[in-house]
């Protein structure tokens, strides 16, 4: 899948292309113009911050683990395998 | 550096295969919670109950073991784990479905939702800045988006995501694999799997967005 992108990017594109960006999938201009974009667009460097934002909250997440007696009935478990 | 890191990952799968292999408790143990939360949130994403996903981590728990004398190492013994995992979960997931009316497993993925409300853009006709923000977004109080309430909202705004979605996000972003792994172990190209991530992250922070006060920032 080949993308042109043309000299100038619109808001529009830039918000297309973030993912892309971030997971430097961009062509070496591509990444240029969206870099270009970047220093004179607030919005975009707004909305690349929010993105960026996201993804850490979302790696802050925490979830529960199994209870105490699940785990210890696990460790039942590898002891009767180990025998 | 990726060969570096797999070398030192398969040098560290085989210290601790070595450990259950020889019976040690303290490193089964260790192993069982580093990775329960993460399998407890995977298989969370194929059936619909935290007790169902209990069972399903227990059963996995059970495959390993007893697959542990074979297993030989071809793949990163977390990967191994959670490929059992994955089966179990989703044969569980299966069954549930097939004894509930309605399945519950989230709205279909919905492929041309745009990212960004396109009224939030000048119309392509503006004369001067065709497809530029008429309404851009405004800097969050960065310090309010690891609260827990701001949280909660991710969490919620992940649980509401197409299945597909759902999957590459809770991998990639939440449990924080790699592209190349999240690729490997949901059969996807690297192409599919950055568009499935590029829609599942969009709408998080949209939810984010309305979260903090439309437009942005407080």
């Amino acid at each position: 899948m080949t993308r042109r992108v043309p000299e100038e990017l619109t808001c529009a594109e830039m918000v297309r292309l973030v993912t892309d960006f971030l997971e430097d999938a961009l062509s070496l201009e591509d990444r240029t113009h969206f870099e270009q974009h970047l220093v004179f667009c607030k919005g975009c460097a707004a909305y690349v911050r929010q993105m960026r934002k996201t993804i850490e909250a979302s790696s802050a997440l925490k979830g529960e683990g199994l209870s105490a007696e699940a785990q210890a009935e696990l460790l039942r478990l590898f002891k009767g395998t180990c025998k | 550096m990726d060969d570096l890191r797999a070398a030192a990952a398969s040098a560290e799968d085989a210290r601790i295969l070595d450990a259950l292999r020889a019976g040690d408790e303290k490193a089964f143990l260790a192993l069982v919670q580093s990775l329960n939360g993460p399998m407890l949130r995977v298989a969370s994403l194929y059936v619909s109950s935290r007790g169902v996903a209990e069972e399903a981590v227990q059963e996995a728990w059970v495959g390993v073991l007893s697959g542990l004398p074979r297993f030989e190492g071809r793949s990163s013994l977390r990967r191994w784990i959670f490929g059992i995992l994955a089966n179990c979960a989703k044969s569980r997931g299966v069954r549930e479905a097939r004894s509930t009316p309605f399945s519950d497993m989230g709205p279909r993925d919905d492929e041309d939702e745009p990212a960004v409300d396109p009224s939030r853009f000048l119309p392509p006709d503006h004369p001067r800045w065709p497809g530029h923000w008429s309404a851009p977004p405004t800097a969050w109080a960065e310090e309010q988006v690891l609260n827990k309430e701001s949280l909660a909202v991710v969490e919620a705004a992940i649980a509401q995501l197409p299945m597909n979605q759902r999957e590459v996000i809770t991998l990639r972003d939440v449990l924080g694999w790699n592209s190349a792994e999240v690729c490997e172990s949901l059969g996807l190209s690297e192409g599919n799997q950055r568009v499935l991530l590029h829609r599942a992250r969009s709408k998080v922070r949209g939810v984010l967005e309305k979260h903090f006060g439309a437009g942005g920032g407080r």
